[in-house]
């Protein structure tokens, strides 16, 4: 069970990384951190602030395009294209196929931010001169992006598990958009009233929480990172990524390929 | 077939996962509850958080006004005493949409009153205010908010009777604006004129909060009102009869009063020895000025009444 | 009592098909049949027969509205039978980003080959399928023909016992077709079963023991292809020297052809004495007279109609 998980995840990670449209992003994410660097200078004694705020910005947009762009089409261009017919003919379960495609775009997106991560702290040295203690809150900041594309990559596969690229790609992007505010549709729960309240509230959990991943407005300002929510942010996306795989799995194994 | 083991497997993990997944969020919103906010007001530059907002300023208003009722209404339940981060809050929220007049009007009452039921700030309530009328000139009930700011908080009657005189000019201005104009200007610190401008504050506005607030400064005044007029009674008393009386039936003996005079909660008034009248229960009549214990030290939290009967329309 | 190869019983298939799923289309009426290991079995149809949809519930891709499939007497939906089988689908497309070998290589892997035996079996499967020398070319580069190779490839890679192939000689020309023709019956020396689907009739007759035929979702006729093409009424050829074709053969619905001086025409059996009548009449000399052996097509004709596409 186990190798054949491996065996699609690698054979996923694979097909990404020789997907060209990868390296473009990555290109384009690292000369926006280079333009960071930029107009840092133009306003005087923030530059840092504007770099970590425009870096991680970018780090974490192109990630999401990524997640999105690629997810997408995981199990629906497989579909499409009929290259799932001969995977699914052998002895793999559907369940395996979909753990092996979540790894292997997770594990693809890993080493991506990895590399714009080194770019990132390339520029910010270039900046400094040096690191600082306080810089550790930058790499809490990248593992909070991180979370954020796991919890992204598991939601874009389970709408690929029954719906088009392109709406799997518009229902995904609509959340990240409406994930990001989630604290405030919270908020807008706690105050209103009747079936308007059970509606939000009820929206406001089922949405994936992203605004609570994202500390780059605080880490910019050199604010650390509280311990505690390291934890349940990583316990948070665990969670809800195993639900959105669940609900995957739940749907393709009863899916009839066309 | 689809096999019934992953089925049953699959299911139950969503449903684990996802009410995990709540369970979690709750305890992260109580580690963010502080920081959420702090992190809004990071872009303390509404002008760039406008250009920011790529157009859609209203939703992005809408969120910021949000975000200030809840940062209130958190500390608020708290009992904090402070509230730095409510006009940054208001400003902004103002800035992104000037036309969300509830930011003004509530936002202002919030910020005018007196700690805690608000952050004391009524410098920065008026400069709201101001900006909401220069963006809402139309608008009479701003001028209206302006005026009442100006006399309650900042008891400079000069300001309110031309607050109210400028909105009495707004077509569709409620009568009521030229009187306490009129009012203000005549008789600033009368006891009438206060109770004129609350008994239209509880009738005119919606919110059961400041209604409530409403109420018990009318009470207050009230009791303000019945204490000098009874300190007087015991005054003439005691010129007359050279010591104070014993109790109310004395005063009532000698033809002063006609009965045992009671305050608006239904309490009798405390005669002292020494010919001072207090109040039974200072707890439940805030913003009194007299017929307070010596020493009275007034709570932390006011806690407003709110009277059943009142509510009804 | 030997197990089947494969066993179908009374396997259904229904698509709801409209957004409110309201107009059913029927793809498969309750099937029945059996295959003996080491058969051949041809399983034949006009396109939109239903033989398609019978090989994707087999595979477990569809799943059946009613009825059961077993192979090698386990039920399709178990694991376990995937190990044992190979599947070549309708014009299949692989993951382009992929060379040959590595394609075989991961599908190997998830057929649970061994890792030692891997590149070996790769590399012979690659041999066997006429592609020796393209195995770290990526497949985006292959031709058509190529990648049917490469698919039939990835069918056989793990030694399985049955074989499915549906429509295996598409896309290649006749020398292609002729190797893979060869292929499938090294695979039958093998003691493998070998199901395949394909819509011309020659292949089928030159290489099934048994065929089963498939028409608007329903069984037309199984058995051996001698048993089918028996039930046929025979035709007769006739040879007549003369220039011209005989007035009455037309009307008798003959078919002719006139090469040189040389007539022939093919005639059903029972309209034989009208048709030497006609070239008596115009004066020809009947040079012979052969029954003809009646193909499948002729199966096809007399039992599906004239307006389904079959091809010869």
């Amino acid at each position: 069970m186990n190798t054949r998980i491996a065996a699609i995840a690698s054979n996923t990670f694979r097909e990404a990384v020789r997907d060209r449209v990868l390296y473009n992003l990555i290109a384009f994410a690292l000369l926006i951190v280079g333009a960071a660097l930029l107009v840092g200078q133009v306003s005087i004694g923030i530059e840092r602030i504007v770099l970590v705020n425009l870096g991680l910005t970018a780090i974490s947009l192109f990630g999401m395009v990524i997640a999105i762009f690629i997810g997408i089409g995981l199990v629906s261009k497989e579909i499409e294209k009929r290259t799932l017919y001969t995977v699914l003919s052998r002895p793999v379960r559907r369940w395996e196929f979909i753990l092996g495609k979540f790894f292997g775009l997770a594990g693809t997106l890993a080493v991506n931010t990895f590399f714009m991560a080194v770019g990132f702290f390339a520029a910010l040295l270039y900046l400094a001169h040096t690191f600082q203690w306080s810089d550790t809150s930058l790499l809490v900041a990248l593992y909070f992006i991180m979370l954020e594309f796991v919890i992204l990559t598991a939601l874009a596969l389970f709408f690929s598990s029954f719906s088009s690229p392109l709406l799997s790609a518009v229902f995904a992007f609509a959340l990240f958009v409406i994930g990001s505010f989630a604290e405030d549709l919270r908020g807008f729960a706690a105050i209103a009233h009747g079936p308007v309240r059970a509606v939000a509230t009820l929206a406001a959990f089922i949405v994936p929480n992203f605004s609570s991943l994202n500390v780059i407005a605080s880490v910019a300002h050199g604010d650390a990172v509280a311990p505690a929510l390291v934890f349940y942010n990583t316990v948070y996306a665990v969670l809800y990524s195993a639900a959105a795989l669940a609900g995957a799995v739940l749907i393709f194994d009863r899916r009839n390929l066309k | 077939m689809t096999s019934k083991r992953t089925t049953v497997v699959a299911a139950a993990l969503l449903l684990a996962s996802m009410l995990g997944a709540a369970v979690v969020l709750q305890r992260v919103d109580r580690l963010r509850s502080g920081a959420s906010v702090k992190e809004a007001l990071y872009i303390t530059s509404p002008a760039a958080l406008r250009r920011m907002s790529l157009g859609y300023t209203g939703l992005l208003a809408d969120i910021y006004w949000t975000r200030a009722v809840q940062y209130f209404g958190r500390k608020h339940f708290g009992g904090a005493m402070q509230y730095q981060l409510l006009y940054p809050l208001l400003d902004i929220t103002t800035e992104l949409d000037p036309h969300l007049l509830a930011a003004y009007e509530f936002g202002s009452v919030f910020l005018a009153q007196p700690p805690p039921n608000g952050a004391g700030m009524p410098d920065q309530a008026v400069q709201l205010v101001e900006k909401g009328i220069r963006e809402n000139p139309d608008y009479w009930r701003l001028y209206y908010q302006l005026g009442f700011i100006h006399f309650v908080e900042q008891k400079d009657y000069v300001a309110a009777a031309k607050a109210f005189e400028d909105g009495s000019r707004v077509p569709g201005a409620h009568p009521f604006m030229k009187l306490l104009a009129a009012r203000m200007a005549q008789r600033g610190g009368d006891l009438e004129t206060a109770q004129f401008l609350w008994s239209k504050t509880y009738e005119e506005t919606k919110d059961p909060m400041i209604r409530d607030s409403a109420a018990a400064h009318l009470r207050a005044l009230k009791v303000d009102d019945d204490i000098i007029h009874l300190q007087d009674i015991v005054g003439k008393y005691r010129d007359k009869t050279g010591h104070w009386p014993e109790s109310f039936a004395d005063l009532a003996a000698s033809g002063y009063l006609t009965g045992i005079p009671v305050d608006p909660l239904g309490n009798p008034y405390k005669l002292m020895p020494d010919g001072r009248i207090e109040v039974r229960d200072p707890s439940r009549l805030p913003f009194i000025d007299h017929g307070l214990p010596p020493g009275y030290q007034a709570p932390a939290h006011v806690k407003l009444e709110s009277n059943q009967e009142q509510r009804r329309p | 009592m030997v197990t089947p190869a494969i066993e179908i019983s009374n396997l259904q298939k229904t698509y709801s098909i409209g957004f409110w799923r309201k107009n059913p289309r029927v793809a498969l009426r309750p099937l029945s049949l059996q295959v003996l290991e080491g058969e051949i079995f041809g399983y034949l149809g006009p396109n939109g027969a239903g033989k398609t949809t019978t090989l994707k519930l087999l595979m477990g891709l569809v799943f059946p509205s009613a009825g059961s499939a077993r192979i090698l007497g386990m039920d399709v939906s178990d694991p376990r039978v995937k190990a044992q089988i190979g599947f070549l689908p309708e014009q299949p497309y692989f993951y382009d980003y992929l060379t040959a070998r590595e394609l075989l290589e991961y599908y190997a892997q998830l057929s649970g080959v061994p890792g030692g035996d891997r590149s070996r079996s790769v590399q012979a499967v690659l041999d066997r399928v006429g592609l020796p020398d393209v195995a770290g070319v990526q497949l985006r580069k292959f031709s058509k023909g190529m990648l049917q190779r490469v698919g039939i490839a990835q069918a056989i890679v793990h030694n399985p016992r049955v074989v499915f192939l549906d429509e295996p000689m598409s896309g290649l020309d006749p020398m292609g077709r002729r190797e893979v023709r060869d292929l499938i019956e090294s695979l039958k020396q093998e003691g493998k079963t070998v199901f395949f689907s394909t819509h011309i009739l020659s292949d089928a007759e030159a290489l099934c023991d048994r065929v089963a035929i498939l028409n608007q979702g329903e069984l037309r006729g199984i058995g051996a292809v001698a048993e089918l093409t028996s039930s046929v009424h025979g035709k007769v050829e006739l040879i007549w020297a003369g220039t011209g074709i005989p007035a009455g053969l037309k009307s008798i619905g003959a078919e002719c052809r006139v090469s040189g001086e040389t007539g022939r025409a093919i005639v059903g059996e029972e309209a034989v004495d009208a048709a030497i009548d006609a070239i008596r009449a115009a004066h020809f000399r009947l040079i012979s007279m052969t029954p003809v052996r009646a193909t499948l097509e002729d199966y096809f004709v007399q039992h599906l109609g004239t307006n389904t596409e079959v091809t010869r």
